[in-house]
């Protein structure tokens, strides 16, 4: 059994984020495999725990993929590959799984399942606002009952499965989700989303004092969270 | 205004604070919804309201362009898309290069909303409003001198950085600190008559710009002049006494960054012929 955190997100209530954290993993290749195959038991977001800063780099890009699921205007077929892709700041999927998704040396994992009814991609076409009304209204009559294959994803379900097939130790989630940063390596996240370097800045008329930005702080919490909010406004307008 | 955290009757709120307009009869985009809003401000383009964002603890304002309904659907879709994306992609660029707005959180152009970080603290307005009321409580004047020196450099460093904000009033100055007693006053707009008393702390706070809603991505120094040309209208139009304090922040502005100098002699000539440029050649 794998320790679950569940998340409900402001505005999506009804549609809980199931969060597991793994350490020392030892079958990523497996776990991958199963993504690459497709393997409709493993409909999970894996991601590489290193690449995640903060809990609400994580939940913004879960806001994000949620969204853009329900208003039928994903570009991915699946509403984790969607998480996953929202993570990156550009339009390429593969990237992004290269970049945030697991890989087969990952030690460190993070898996999110997504508490949707089960959607094979809407099938409604274009996102007017039309049918994004309905996406707000929360899930009653809508998401093709066709497909509901795996409507009952609950906590209890993740953390079995996952128990089951990921070889790893499961670490507890706290309930701000405060650990989920913890095997993050700020240096690659800095990359990804072209931060500069940090210290250095990237700007060229910058005196110390009181640039308040990201070049500045010295303490890590501040740091991350200056990221953090860049971040999410670059996860924000991306693509667009 | 009333307080965000406040769990009383939105509706009813919103009929008597917005019931000359349209605002009740729109219809807020996925996924929000009224009860989990609290109106803020509005504006002649944005409807802003409060509400929580990821997690039930994160406050956060939700700026809302609806759609207007005398333009044609198309253009309409266009326009608000475009405008909202600017002012998006400006509050990411300052947000990377460090000059304080509020952060980008999330969004959706198509939709036409935006959702950015709540900013805890009063106006300049507010301030100067409460200080040009003789409210000047502990070391005011040097305090206030103070502040004005950070709002030149505020508004030094976002030129600096090659956007203007095109809409430069001292009620889009925000103050960081704790909020004024009459409730959080994140609003963007002037409707808000914060007689404020503002604690002691909030002239110690950092500025803040907000409403980037007509900002631009510009190094013209005559659009920077016009910036300062409004702003120092803005002033002038608290309160008289208010005026002399913009001097210092022109000194702090003019020391703030390469090419400030050249901006404030081009004020100069804003000065003479207002806001708009003549167009006669």
């Amino acid at each position: 059994m794998a320790v679950v955190r569940t998340f409900h997100l402001p505005h999506y209530e009804a549609y809980p984020v199931h969060i597991c954290l793994f350490s020392d993993v030892t079958n990523a290749a497996f776990l991958r495999r199963q993504l690459l195959e497709a393997n409709p038991e493993f409909d999970y977001a894996f991601l590489d725990a290193s690449m995640i800063l903060t809990p609400t780099h994580l939940l913004t890009a879960t806001f994000l993929a949620l969204h853009s699921t329900l208003t039928h205007r994903a570009k991915t077929r699946t509403p984790h590959s969607e998480l996953v892709f929202r993570l990156h700041p550009n339009n390429n999927i593969g990237e992004a799984y290269r970049k945030f998704g697991i890989h087969d040396t990952s030690t460190h994992v993070i898996a999110v399942k997504l508490g949707l009814p089960y959607s094979g991609g809407g099938g409604e076409g274009e996102g007017g606002e039309g049918e994004g009304e309905e996406g707000g209204k929360g899930g009653e009559g809508k998401d093709g009952d066709g497909e509901g294959i795996r409507t009952s994803v609950s906590a209890a379900s993740v953390s079995k499965h996952l128990g089951d097939h990921v070889q790893g130790t499961s670490v507890e989630i706290s309930a701000d989700g405060g650990n989920l940063g913890r095997w993050c390596d700020v240096g690659k996240v800095r990359k990804v989303y072209k931060l500069g370097d940090g210290k250095a800045g990237k700007g060229k008329g910058k005196r110390g004092g009181d640039v308040g930005g990201m070049d500045g702080v010295d303490g890590d919490g501040d740091e991350r969270k200056e990221m953090e909010s860049v971040i999410m406004g670059i996860m924000t307008i991306k693509g667009s | 205004m009333s307080p965000p955290l406040d769990p009383t009757p939105v509706d009813a709120d919103a009929d008597v604070d917005v019931d000359t307009d349209t605002a009740p009869l729109h219809t807020l985009p996925p996924p929000f919804n009224l009860s989990a809003l609290t109106p803020l401000t509005q504006g002649a383009e944005a409807l802003v309201y409060t509400t929580t964002f990821l997690t039930s603890s994160t406050h956060v304002v939700l700026k809302y362009r609806p759609p207007k309904p005398y333009r044609h659907p198309t253009l309409d879709k266009r326009l608000t898309k475009a405008r909202l994306l600017a002012e998006a992609r400006v509050l990411v660029k300052c947000r990377r290069e460090g000059v304080q707005v509020p952060a980008v959180l999330g969004g959706d152009w198509e939709e036409g909303w935006l959702v950015l970080e709540f900013v805890e603290g009063g106006t300049v307005r507010g301030v100067l409003d409460g200080w040009a009321e003789g409210v000047r409580i502990m070391g005011g004047e040097e305090k206030v001198w103070a502040l004005m020196g950070r709002v030149g450099r505020a508004v030094g460093r976002l030129h600096e950085v090659g956007v203007v904000h095109g809409d430069l009033t001292t009620s889009n100055l925000m103050v960081r600190g704790p909020s004024p007693p009459e409730g959080r006053g994140g609003g963007e707009h002037m409707q808000r008559q914060a007689q404020s008393d503002p604690e002691p702390d909030i002239l110690d706070g950092e500025i803040v710009l907000i409403d980037f809603g007509l900002a631009t991505q510009s190094v013209h120094e005559e659009e920077r002049a016009v910036d300062l040309y409004v702003l120092e209208r803005a002033f002038a139009a608290t309160h008289p006494a208010a005026e002399h304090l913009f001097k210092e922040v022109l000194r702090a502005y003019g020391e703030s960054f390469k090419g400030a100098k050249v901006v404030l002699r081009r004020l100069e000539d804003v000065r003479l012929r207002g806001r708009k440029r003549s167009m006669l050649g």
